[in-house]
């Protein structure tokens, strides 16, 4: 089948180069970047050809340029602050300017760029990432306080090669149309779940005096998750992901069809 | 955002000498006020002394006064912390629904109890650099006195600013009387909450009563025997947004007498505006929605509305007796 989609024409290292694409296409979303940045290595590798050339085009749009060394003192810095940080489980140093903010860090000089900037004043939740298992937000956050701390981003959330049960569970409830706001909501959601089995209250919860896991009602979701902005308005799905996984089984539908009208009067 | 020096201790005192001894340094605690000013150019600090490290961030037990224990909240612990702690829960749930009721998981995560407190207004012309404002340019002018006035106060302000308090915590720790904990150059104070915040008068870029260099350390809940209490917010949202108008009520009952009420209200004035007329009204009366209105409109009277906040009084009367029967429920 694969054989038969394969140009003929293709020298023995493009077809190869190209057989690793497709499979890359085809693989586990979670390993696809990876993978994808692999084969680019090994098209620049093989050096020549139609096909190696427009992927080196490829390879500077979908690539991210990763600085040389984190740790190298920027030009135009200031104020330099070296630190050493926990990143999804590596650690990590950075030498940075101290107005840096943790998200810039994790996108400009850790190349991480899951976390995104909407609207860097703290209204959005976009940059939601884990630090030391708290959400909070990473634009307003200066890395330069992060020292000894362990930052956990949504590239860090699937493990070897397996979704976290919420990313599963957002892209089985269609929890996103654009995607921007998604590495932040899927974030906080991880968080929003331990909070809630550790008994933390929000806004809504009835009884401050009662201990215990937090039943996650769609109000107590919508409330807990009310930092986290949605210009798509996929709410009624992103509920449902966060309620399906924290209730173990599949969420109701958040959405039914109109009943039939009658088109005679 | 323009270049500042960063240093951190883990020693109050050190924090405060270095703060103290230049004019331009601020403490950095949670960031989350701070930061975003920065970045509008509205705070312009030379140097930010991370205090975050500091061991104030316990929540513990305050001796007892009258019987009543209370609770000494350490100033560097989290607001999520505070709001969930189980002596805060127990003892003070206004506080934490005021707490729950501000911003947002992820904000109440990194913002800390004494940063709550000296966080500034909201005021959009405060935040528009280049319009006039008195809180950030004094002497400049206030834009919003004449300007879109529909979040702005309408008690205790002045010709020179009609800014609100921003804060949630605070309608309760108000209403709580709470004592503010702090260290500064020359020692250790305790300030009463009704006089920490200040109103505008001919001074609008001072919030409160602090000098600078000033560290709150704890804010200390005293017991009280309040049995009944509730934290209602009225916002144009659902969730996250600040308030039009929030009431923190208690209430102290026996049967259906009130003993005594503390109310206070956030969204209305440049700090948390006690509503000491409602209270001294409800003071031995009987629990009915008819005092509760009574009691409302006592204290709405003496409001001063502007061009686009006259909603506020009706919005006001029915939020208290709202929180009042709620508080009664409770």
């Amino acid at each position: 089948m694969r054989e038969e989609t394969i140009d003929p024409e293709l020298t023995a290292d493009e077809r190869r180069l190209l057989e690793d694409l497709l499979h890359d296409e085809n693989d586990d979303f979670s390993a696809a970047g990876l993978q994808r940045r692999n084969f680019l290595k090994q098209v620049m590798a093989a050096g020549g050809g139609v096909l190696a050339l427009q992927l080196a085009g490829e390879n500077n749009l979908l690539a991210q340029a990763v600085p040389a060394s984190p740790s190298a003192v920027p030009p135009g810095t200031i104020n330099t602050v070296k630190l050493s940080l926990k990143v999804n489980g590596v650690v990590r140093s950075l030498t940075l300017d101290s107005r840096m903010t943790l998200l810039d860090a994790l996108r400009e000089k850790l190349a991480l760029t899951g976390a995104k900037k909407g609207c860097d004043h703290g209204q959005c939740g976009a940059c939601t990432v884990l630090v030391d298992g708290q959400r909070v937000l990473s634009c307003l956050t200066l890395a330069a306080g992060c020292e000894a701390k362990s930052v956990t981003t949504i590239e860090g959330l699937a493990k070897s090669g397996k979704l976290h049960p919420v990313q599963a569970s957002f892209l089985k409830n269609d929890g996103f149309q654009c995607g921007y706001c998604t590495p932040g909501q899927i974030c906080s959601a991880v968080a929003l779940l331990k909070e809630a089995k550790n008994g933390e209250a929000s806004y809504v919860t009835k009884d401050l005096r009662t201990k215990g896991p937090v039943q996650l009602s769609p109000e107590e979701i919508r409330e807990r998750m009310s930092g986290n902005i949605c210009r798509c308005g996929a709410y009624p799905n992103i509920v449902a992901a966060i309620r399906e996984v924290h209730e173990g089984k599949d969420a109701a539908q958040a959405w039914s069809f109109v009943e039939q009208t009658n088109h005679s009067s | 955002m323009r270049p500042f020096k960063y240093s951190k201790t883990s020693e109050a005192s050190k924090a405060v000498s270095i703060v103290s001894g230049s004019p331009k340094a601020q403490f950095l605690a949670g960031g989350t006020n701070i930061l975003d000013l920065m970045k509008e150019d509205v705070e312009r600090p030379d140097q930010l002394v991370d205090i975050t490290r500091l061991q104030i961030n316990q929540v513990t037990t305050l001796a007892s006064v009258g019987g009543k224990a209370g609770v000494k909240l350490g100033a560097l612990g989290k607001n999520t912390e505070a709001a969930n702690h189980p002596l805060v829960r127990q003892q003070f749930p206004v506080l934490s629904q005021a707490i729950l009721a501000g911003a947002s998981a992820q904000i109440r995560n990194m913002a800390t109890n004494g940063g709550n407190l000296n966080q500034r207004t909201r005021c959009p012309y405060f935040y528009e650099v280049s319009m006039p404002c008195n809180k950030r340019e004094p002497g400049s002018g206030c834009s919003a006195l004449k300007g879109i006035n529909r979040m702005h106060a309408i008690f205790g302000w002045s010709e020179n600013c009609v800014a609100v308090h921003p804060s949630d915590m605070c309608v309760a720790l108000a209403a709580l009387d709470a004592k503010v904990e702090v260290q500064g150059a020359k020692g250790k104070r305790s300030i009463d909450f009704k006089d920490y915040h200040r109103l505008p008068g001919d001074q609008p870029e001072k919030d409160n009563t602090l000098e600078h260099g000033e560290l709150i350390t704890a804010i200390d809940l005293p017991g009280n025997s309040f049995n009944k209490s509730y934290y209602l917010k009225i916002r144009d949202r659902a969730s996250y947004a600040f308030a039009l108008v929030s009431v923190a009520a208690l209430l102290e009952t026996n049967g259906s007498t009130i003993r005594r009420a503390s109310i206070a209200l956030g969204g209305v004035a440049h700090k948390p505006w006690r509503a000491y007329e409602a209270e001294k009204f409800l003071a031995g009366k009987s629990a009915t929605a008819e005092n509760f209105r009574q009691a409302a409109e006592l204290e709405m009277k003496q409001a001063k509305t502007l061009a686009h906040n006259e909603f506020k009084i009706e919005l006001g009367v029915r939020a208290i007796v709202q929180a009042l029967n709620q508080a009664l429920e409770s």
